[in-house]
Parts: C-alpha cells; structure tokens; sequence
C-alpha cells in the first residue's frame, strides 16, 4: 500500500468515532498494544525529548527499505506513534521524504503536532524525515 | 464600592471563566502558570491601549501626565499592599524572573568573588536557579543547594551549618510552584540575618497566596510577577531594602535610568528609575496597580475559607484515590496540588481532561531538580485561584478518576 492509501485508511478507521472519548480510547488502546522498546534500547541517542513527554524512535535500512519502531513513557503520544510507525515504516527513502502526511489533521489530532505541546511527536516526523534524507 | 463578599460574585467579574472549552464549561485549575483577569483590570487596559497613552516621565502633554499618574500611583499601590516604607523600594521589572536577574546581576556586580557562594533550596523553580547559576559561573562562586526532606519541607536542620561565610546571600521560593508549600521564610530571613547574609524571596506563588508584609518579614528583597495576580503580563515588581538598592549599580542601562549623560560619564537617576532602563511596561504597571484594588475589595476573610475549604476537600479526596501520589507536605499548603498516578502519564492525563474542560499543568513544571529528587519525569498539576469553587474541585476529582479509569 502506498502512504496515501494507508492515511485513507485510518481517515476511516477514525470516521466511525463520533466523539472524542471514542477517539481517545481506541488511540490508547493502539498505544497499549505496540510492542514497546526494551529498556535498555532506550538510549539518549535515539530519545526525541519533549517537555511533556518523551519518544523514543529506532530506524533500520535493509535492502532499500527503512523501518522504524518506536515508544513514549506517555500512552496517547504512543498511540498516534503508532500511527505514523504504520504510515511511513516499510517504505522507501523516496516515498518518504515526498509523503506531506495530512491524517493527523483530517482525524481531528492537529492539536497533538503543534509545537507548543512539546510533546515531540512534531521532533519525531522531523527524525524520520532525517533518515530519509541520510538513506536516499 | 461594596466589599465582595462571595465567591460567585468575585466569578462574575472575569469574563474568561463564562466560556466553554472544548464543548464544556471552563475549569480553569491552571492558575499557578498565570491566573486571568477581572473586568476592571481589562478596562483599564483597554481604555489605556485606545486612548490614555503617552510615554510616561518624559512630556509635559496632558496624556504623558495621565500616564505617569497612574504608573507612579501603581507604584504606591505595590508600595500599600506588601507594606514597603518607602516608594524607592519598588521597583517595577517584566516579571519575577526579570526581578531574580536584576539582582542576580546587580548584588552580585558588587557582592560576589571567587571562593564566595550563593545558597538556594532544592525546590526552586528554574528562575531561581539559573540567574544564580549565571552569577556564580561569572565571579567564580559556587552554588550551595539547601536539602529538602521527602515531604518537600526544607532541610531547616541543616541550614546553619550551610549559612558559612562565604554565603553571601540566600535566594528562596516564599511558596513552591510546584509542592504549594509554604516554606519558612520568616525563620530563615531571621537566621540568614543573624549571620548578616541578606536574603532574596521569590514570591511569584507567595504575593498570590499570602498577606505579604515586607517590613514584618524583613526580607532584602521580595519578587512577583502580575499576571499570577490577576493584572497583565509582562510586569513584575523587585522591592529591595532602600539601602542595599542604594549601593547596587544598575546592570541594564539607558532611557530613563539616567541623571546626566556625557560621552565620558554617565550619572544615574535616584532610586526607583535607576533600576528601570527603557520605557517601562506603564500598561503593565497600571494594571497591577487596578489588580492590587480588585483583591484589597474582597473580604479576607473570605478569600482565606474558600483556600482552606478547598484544600481540606482535594486532599481528603485526592489521598483515596489508589495509585495516586501527592507531592508535598499536606499539612501546610496552598490550594495547589502535584501528582502522579501508577500506571498513567501526567501529559495523557491532563490531555483527557482538557477534552472534559478542565486546564491543568503537567510536566517538569520548570522545576527538573525537583523532578529528580522526587524520581519522576513529570508531575500533574492543579492549582487553584480565588475564583474557583468547591463544585470545581469535585468536578476535577470526578474527570481525574474517569481519565485514570480510561488509562489505567
């Protein structure tokens, strides 16, 4: 599937959520079932710090492909990580680096990606767009 | 004007707190970051930015007079409301932090060398620790921090033997921003003192919380901000002892500081403009003065129940929710509340309840050495102001324990 097709596909996951409580549920049950990185790979070197909370993002390039995991001490952050983990972890430098992501925005997040919420969701896209270039 | 004498009238007069936020009535339990404003305050700001403004000190023109009027009548009313014996006392800055710097820089210029040392506590908000950082790094001093015990309360067994000679001032927090402590400061202002080591409060939560009365505590200095205290952003006050502000020189110079100016020397202007360089913020300035009328026609009395009241209710409620921990000597605080629940993370927390209307704080809180020394990351936090209501407390205890119900 290409990035769009994934966004689409989230767009209507998230269309059946009428309200926000729904919508908050479902985003921390998503950050409850990823498969969180182990301690000891939480590293300074890979932490993306925000004021809020913190994120952590692995990536790795195998045959012209990168792919990312990630992880947050905070369970919503989590959850919309995962999100992008399923946008953008699987694909080609290219397909990255020209993806302009709106999901987040048409699921009704943006307020998640500003930069006052320091959260580093915003550092983390910044990070995996980083890969991107030093992998192209 | 009739005193106040009810907390739904004192509501009735700030306009922000009749609005929804995200679908539901404002509960605004973020007052310990900046509290809003009463109608007269905005008023007068308002009137100010359309019409009554001229930059003040400088013009003989009525609007120029007006303003200067009411910044220096603003000065009088800081001077009334912290019991200050001379206007040369006050001082207006952009804020405490501004307030922390002036004397960081300024007491130091003069006070600090090499080998001497600048003693603070271990619950200081960041504005209370960097200036100092700054000061010490620059003259070579050294930067002492008093312990605080498990419950937040200061180390005051540990003070006189911290209190050497090389100390030569002592920078603390009246109350905590983030444990509402109020700490001991007449104690330690009067040890510090016997010593003959001046001491610098940072009253930013304390102006707002407490019936401040310099000349009776005794302090050097003592420093707020406005905008905690229901008057306009970007104004703070430095009061200073007239003798010690005397013999500090100015750090920031130009504008109004100034008694005469040649290309070889420059001679400063007498006690309080000195220390004020530049056209101050006089918007500010008569906003805080409006501020400090506003609280001085609330009864007091009133004012003290409702804080009382409500602390007693978060934490009779607050210690029974399981998972929970709370920061902070409970015994002697203000209506400000850190913690933490097991299992659920203060940012998601306090993202849920935004959703249900409430405003809280969560993070480090510009506090990251007490984080650690209470090992967590982050803290959640609800502080309340004189116009929040007991209903608004048990509407928070029953968001926190849905939001740790959906966390959890």
């Amino acid at each position: 599937m290409t990035i769009k097709e994934i966004e689409q596909q989230i767009i209507d996951e998230f269309s059946i959520f009428t309200d926000w409580m729904d919508k908050y549920e479902y985003l921390i049950e998503l950050g409850k079932s990823v498969p969180v990185i182990e301690e000891s790979g939480k590293q300074d070197s890979n932490l993306i710090k925000g004021c809020q909370s913190r994120v952590w993002l692995n990536a790795t390039f195998n045959d012209g492909i990168l792919y990312f995991t990630a992880d947050s001490d905070a369970i919503i952050t989590k959850g919309i990580i995962s999100l992008l983990i399923r946008v953008y972890s699987g694909k080609t430098p290219a397909e990255i680096l020209e993806a302009d992501i709106s999901f987040i925005e048409k699921i009704g997040l943006q307020e998640n990606l500003s930069p006052t919420r320091a959260n580093g969701l915003l550092s983390m896209i910044r990070q995996i767009k980083y890969y991107a270039a030093a992998y192209s | 004007m009739d005193k106040i004498t009810d907390i739904s009238d004192i509501r009735r007069e700030f306009p922000a707190l009749e609005q929804s936020v995200n679908g539901k009535p404002l509960v605004y339990l973020d007052n310990g970051a900046t509290s809003h404003k009463p109608k007269s305050v905005i008023d007068l700001i308002n009137e100010m930015n359309s019409r009554t403004n001229g930059n003040i000190h400088r013009a003989v023109h009525e609007l120029s007079a007006r303003t200067t009027a009411l910044y220096e009548g603003a000065r009088e009313d800081v001077m009334r409301f912290i019991n200050a014996r001379h206007r040369e006392e006050i001082i207006f800055t952009s804020g405490t932090t501004a307030s922390v710097n002036l004397v960081a820089n300024s007491f130091s210029a003069s006070h600090l060398k090499k080998g001497d040392s600048v003693l603070i506590s271990q619950s200081e908000h960041h504005s209370n620790i960097v200036p100092w950082q700054m000061a010490c790094e620059r003259y070579g001093a050294t930067l002492k921090v008093l312990p605080i015990d498990d419950e937040g309360n200061w180390r005051m067994d540990l003070l006189d033997s911290m209190l050497t000679s090389e100390v030569k001032i002592v920078a603390v927090a009246h109350i905590s921003n983030v444990l509402g402590i109020v700490n001991p400061v007449e104690e330690l202002v009067s040890r510090c003192h016997n010593r003959g080591i001046p001491v610098f409060i940072d009253g930013a939560q304390g102006i707002v919380h407490s019936s401040v009365d310099v000349t009776a505590l005794d302090c050097d200095f003592y420093a707020f901000s406005g905008h905690k205290m229901y008057a306009a952003t970007g104004i703070g006050v430095l009061y200073g002892k007239k003798d010690i502000l005397e013999e500090m020189q100015p750090w920031m110079g130009g504008g109004d500081m100034v008694s005469s100016v040649t290309f070889e020397k420059t001679t400063y202007a007498a006690l309080p403009l000195k220390f004020e360089a530049g056209t101050p913020n006089f918007i500010g300035a008569a906003s805080l003065g409006q501020a400090i009328k506003f609280i001085e026609n609330i009864d007091h009395t009133l004012l003290l129940e409702n804080e009382k009241r409500i602390v007693e209710f978060m934490r009779d409620r607050l210690i029974k929710i399981d998972g929970l921990k709370l920061y902070g000597n409970v015994d002697n605080k203000i209506p400000l509340f850190s913690l933490s629940i097991k299992g659920a993370h203060p940012s998601d927390v306090a993202m849920i309840m935004d959703k249900m209307g409430v405003a809280l704080r969560s993070g480090q809180m510009c506090s990251e050495p007490l984080m650690k020394r209470f090992n967590t990351e982050s803290m959640l936090r609800a502080s309340f102001a004189m116009y929040n209501t007991l209903d608004e407390a048990q509407y928070f205890i029953d968001c926190l324990k849905r939001a740790i119900k959906m966390l959890v």
